[in-house]
Formats: structure tokens, C-alpha cells, sequence
């Protein structure tokens, strides 16, 4: 046994903000392990130019944005192709935004609207000044060359 | 089922931060408000709690509750947390309620809290905007006050809704606060002030948003014979109402409104309902707490509403989804100072989230005490003997709490005891 155990010392410190009381810096950061689980063949989609939505096979009812299972009845739903244009069904510029898009602003979100699909997709418009924007206006989707396999992998212009 | 009442209420002042106490200790400190209300309301009396605070992010402290709990000196009884988003504090009066009426429980603590000062605002908006769907929405920019300015603009491009009538709701909310000490942004404003503020997501600006809190607020449920005991001027849970819609905006249906009594199909044909334009949760909730209270016309039969005016925009909207007036007159009914003070039925008289602050876990609950103090006619005791807010003769009122994009929220009609 150590006659005199003592913790071994470091300059590793702390960022301290204020006194009284005392507050300091916490940092915590964590990278998670992320599956896309059922709604991966939309993100592979994105990836070859395709726009993925799903449909009801037993209602018929079809989603702008993809769900494995319908919300309306239950059942399995299928893969079907979104068309590549749209309509803005509403929209915004951001001039703010959480701290991880603080960046990228101003930047405009539109909720898109497609022919004959029951439900909207959520993306961003590019290509346009503020104030530019209108309900109904024609948009078209173009995608990233290279992919990160997010959502953002695709975005609108006008059409 | 019994009946149900509050029988005390406690809230600390709002602010932006309060760094010489952390989450426990403002429990404590709303608690204790609480008790001090009630002399005759001992510790041993209490069975249980339930507690609210919605964001693991800003807290950082996993079980949390059952921190406050421990701080409180009420282990070894129950509690429980309870989270639904920005309605937290809503769902944590309602589950506390449950306890009650169920006959599990006599007396039921709800506390919540939110410190939302651990981060930077930005950071903090962040935190937020992982309630909507990380995989779908979230990456795309997600900014809560973008989501509502989506649903806005829609709302302004089916009903005409105009950014002056939004702008009347914060120089109401603000203005109404001028006389809530409790209040953490006070103002008198104009609508001139509200639309020159910086833009935050077009067409909300800054002075048409809540701000970032840190706070706690605590109601005392009570079975009637408990109540009795405890106090002379309890206030009766007469209608409890909660619903749900879809995490993602983009998957609200288009269907066809969901008709409170007083409603006709002929009001809305050709409306789309929810869309993004309307909170398909907050007409549920409202439909089974009025039908739970026997109210058949909202505008005529309750006396004051404290509901969820994160943005000006949501409270235009919520004044349709409660019935008070038709789906798209929602502009219209603020303009014509329908919920003013001196209006028809007082919307916010302590002047709403937009005055008070938002710290999300305590918001539903903040607004319960102060509905619970208009019920009892104890407006100037709590408010530094300050009585303008005092609704006079409140017999009814309506506390609506309200989570993500309309993603869940409860309402809860409250009327004198007894
Ligand atoms: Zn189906």
C-alpha cells in the first residue's frame, strides 16, 4: 500500500463563466448510431434521382412524405415514386434557426404539394430572393450529386 | 369517477435565467408559495405527485422528477413524470387529476419546471426543434418558428388572416402583463413596434414569439373531501379534453371539420381540415372537455381562457379551434376585441407565454394558477395588490396547453367549487 496516496494532477482546468453562483462549462457531445430502419429505401432513393412516397395499398391513400405502415387503416404501405414537380403549398424564410442552421440563413421552407398524393413533403426552395415566394408556385426537385443520405440530399427550385 | 379540485397554486417570477437556483429549488420555491396558501394543507396529506418538464436536453439530469421530489421531502410517495412537449404542464395537471379522480389518490402535488438558460438561445431553439421528426424534418432547417410561420401563412392565404391582426394579439398579451408582476417581458406596445421588430421567420417577428425561460409552477389537486378540509375557496376540474396529430406537418390530413354543437357543416364547405392551418389536437381536446363540462357555446358560457400563445399566430388560431368563433374569423374576432380585458371573454388576461415566458415544463401549470386565481377572485391578493387583471365574477374558465406543431394538447375547464 502507498504511504501517501495522492490523484495525480492535470492542467485540464475549467472554463468558469461567473463566481456567484459558480457557473462553468459543461460540454457534452455524443455520436449516435443512427438507422434509417424502414424509411431507408427513401434516402437510397435520393441517392439515384428518385423522390420516394408510399401508398395504401388497401385505401389508396398516398404520402408525400414515405410511412411503412398508413395512418388511415393500418396496412402495409408500398413505395411509389413521387412526380418531380410540385406546387408550394406554404412557405417561409427563415432569418433565424437552431444553432446548427444559424449559418445557413436567410433560407426559405417550403411545404410541397404533388398531383393526385394526399400528403405534403417538407423541403427547402433555393433559387429565389425573398418575397419571391408564392402559394401555388411550380417547383421542381434536384438533387445532390453527392450524397450525404439525408433529406437535404434533395431540395426545389422553380419549375 | 370523483370530483376534482385545485385547492393551491404557486408559480416562481419567469426569467430569462436564474442561475442561483437550479430546477429543485424552484420547485420548492413555487411549492412552498403553494402551501403558505393553504395552512391547513399538511405535508402527510399529500399522497403523491406528478411532474412535468419536457426537454432531457436542457435539463441533463435523467430523473429529474424524482430530484424534486426528493428536494421537496416528499419521498417515499409516488410521482411520476409525465411529457408531452410544450403541453407538459397541461398533461402533468391532467395526470394529477387522473390520480385524484381515480380515487388513488386524495391529495396530488402536479409540479413542472424548465431551465432553459443552460444553453444559448440558439442552442435552445435547437433542443427544441428535435421534436418534430429528426429523420424528415429536423435536418431541413429545423426552427419551430418556421413551422409556424408555414402554418400562418397558410392560414393567412385560405382565411385573409393579417400580420396586424397577429400584431394585436402581442400588444394585447404584453400590454395585459403590464399589470402581472409575475410577468417576465412586460410591455406596451404598438403594432407598428411588433411588425418593425427583426423578422425572425417570415411573417413572424420577434415581438410575435415567446422567449426562453427558466421557471417552476405547482398546482395542489384535491378529492372533495379533501378540498373541504383544506379550503373555502376551492376550483372544481369540471372538463378535461386532450388530442394528438401527426408529428410531421406534412402528413396533416384534408379532411372535414370536426363540428363542435354550436357548429354547422354548412360553416366550412369546401375547407380542408386540419391542413397546416389548424390544430386538428386543440378542437379534440376542446369538443371532449366541453362535452365533460356540459358547455354548448364556449363564447357565451366561460368567462376567461389562458391558452398557448407561444406565437401570436397560434392564439388566432386556437380562438377557432376552441369554438369561439368560426374556423378562418379568427383575424377578425381579435380586431373586433373580443378577448380583450374589456372585451367579451378575456383571452390571457395575464398576458399568455408571449409576457409571461415559456419555461416549457411549468408553462400549463403557470396557467392553471393563474386561472385558478381568477376563479377564486384572489387576482390582486397574488398579484401585489394589483387587481386589474381580476376578471370580475369569473364563474368559468379554460386552460389550453399545446405541444409541437399542434402535436398534442390538452384543455382543461376549471369553475368555482362548491
Ligand atoms: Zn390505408
Amino acid at each position: 500500500m502507498a504511504r501517501k496516496p495522492k490523484l495525480q494532477e492535470t492542467e485540464k482546468g475549467t472554463v468558469l463563466f461567473n463566481v456567484d453562483p459558480i457557473i462553468i462549462k459543461d460540454h457534452y457531445e455524443v455520436d449516435y448510431i443512427h438507422s434509417y430502419a424502414q424509411d431507408s429505401p427513401f434516402f437510397r432513393g435520393l441517392a439515384e434521382g428518385r423522390l420516394l412516397g408510399s401508398r395504401c395499398p388497401s385505401c389508396d391513400y398516398t404520402y408525400g412524405t414515405p410511412r411503412a405502415h398508413c395512418m388511415r387503416c393500418g396496412d402495409k404501405t408500398e413505395w411509389v415514386d413521387l412526380p418531380l414537380e410540385g406546387r408550394v403549398h406554404t412557405y417561409t424564410t427563415c432569418y433565424f434557426g437552431g444553432e446548427e442552421f444559424l449559418e445557413e440563413t436567410p433560407f426559405h421552407l417550403i411545404l410541397v404539394e404533388f398531383d393526385g398524393v394526399d400528403t405534403l413533403f417538407l423541403s427547402r426552395l433555393i433559387g429565389v430572393e425573398p418575397g419571391e415566394i408564392e402559394i401555388g408556385m411550380r417547383v421542381r426537385a434536384k438533387f445532390r450529386r453527392l450524397s450525404q443520405f439525408k433529406v437535404t440530399d434533395v431540395y426545389f427550385v422553380p419549375a | 369517477m370523483r370530483d376534482v379540485y385545485i385547492v393551491a397554486a404557486g408559480i416562481t417570477k419567469f426569467a430569462r435565467a436564474r442561475p442561483k437556483a437550479d430546477f429543485r429549488y424552484m420547485v420548492k420555491e413555487a411549492f412552498d408559495y403553494a402551501m403558505r396558501d393553504v395552512p391547513k394543507l399538511k405535508p402527510e396529506m399529500i399522497d403523491g405527485s406528478v411532474c412535468s418538464y419536457f426537454s432531457d436536453h436542457f435539463t441533463r439530469q435523467l430523473m429529474a422528477g424524482i430530484m424534486a421530489q426528493d428536494y421537496l421531502g416528499l419521498c417515499s410517495k409516488p410521482s411520476k413524470r409525465v411529457e408531452g412537449g410544450g403541453a407538459s404542464g397541461g398533461l402533468c395537471l391532467q395526470t394529477a387529476y387522473d390520480a385524484v379522480a381515480s380515487g388513488r389518490m386524495e391529495v396530488c402535488v402536479a409540479y413542472g419546471f424548465e431551465t432553459m438558460s443552460r444553453v444559448t438561445t440558439w442552442k435552445g431553439n435547437e433542443f427544441i426543434a428535435l421534436a418534430s421528426d429528426t429523420n424528415f424534418d429536423y435536418p431541413v432547417g429545423g426552427f419551430y418558428t418556421g413551422y409556424y410561420a408555414m402554418m400562418v401563412r397558410r392560414h393567412m392565404y385560405e382565411f385573409g388572416t393579417t400580420v396586424e391582426q397577429m400584431a394585436l394579439v402581442s400588444v394585447k398579451n404584453h400590454g395585459n402583463a403590464l399589470h402581472n408582476p409575475w410577468a417576465q417581458y412586460p410591455m406596451k406596445l404598438t403594432v407598428d413596434d411588433v411588425r418593425s421588430a427583426p423578422m425572425v421567420a417570415d411573417p413572424l417577428t420577434r415581438l410575435d414569439i415567446c422567449v426562453m425561460s427558466d421557471g417552476a409552477a405547482v398546482c395542489v389537486l384535491a378529492s372533495e373531501d379533501a378540498a373541504r378540509e383544506i379550503t373555502d375557496k376551492p376550483i372544481k376540474i369540471s372538463g378535461v379534453g386532450t388530442g394528438t396529430d401527426t408529428m410531421r406537418l406534412a402528413d396533416r390530413p384534408h379532411d372535414e371539420v370536426i363540428l363542435l354543437p354550436h357548429e354547422n357543416p354548412e360553416d366550412y364547405r369546401g375547407l380542408k381540415y386540419p391542413g397546416v392551418h389548424s390544430f386538428r389536437a386543440g378542437r379534440v381536446a376542446a369538443k371532449m372537455a366541453y362535452e365533460m363540462a356540459g358547455i354548448r357555446d364556449p363564447l357565451r358560457e366561460l368567462d376567461f381562457i389562458e391558452l398557448y400563445d407561444a406565437y401570436t399566430s397560434s392564439e388566432i388560431q386556437t380562438y377557432e379551434d376552441l369554438g369561439l368563433c368560426r374556423y378562418g374569423e379568427g383575424g377578425k374576432f381579435i380586431q373586433e376585441g373580443y378577448p380583450r380585458m374589456d372585451g367579451d371573454i378575456p383571452v390571457n388576461p395575464s398576458g399568455g407565454l408571449l409576457a409571461c415566458g415559456h419555461p416549457i415544463g411549468a408553462t400549463g401549470l403557470m396557467q392553471a394558477a393563474f386561472a385558478f386565481w381568477q376563479l377564486q377572485g384572489t387576482i390582486g391578493k397574488h398579484f401585489s395588490g394589483d387587481d386589474t387583471l381580476q376578471v370580475p365574477d369569473a364563474r368559468r374558465g379554460l386552460v389550453h396547453s399545446h405541444a409541437g406543431t399542434g402535436t398534442c394538447i390538452t384543455v382543461t375547464i376549471l369553475e368555482r367549487g362548491f
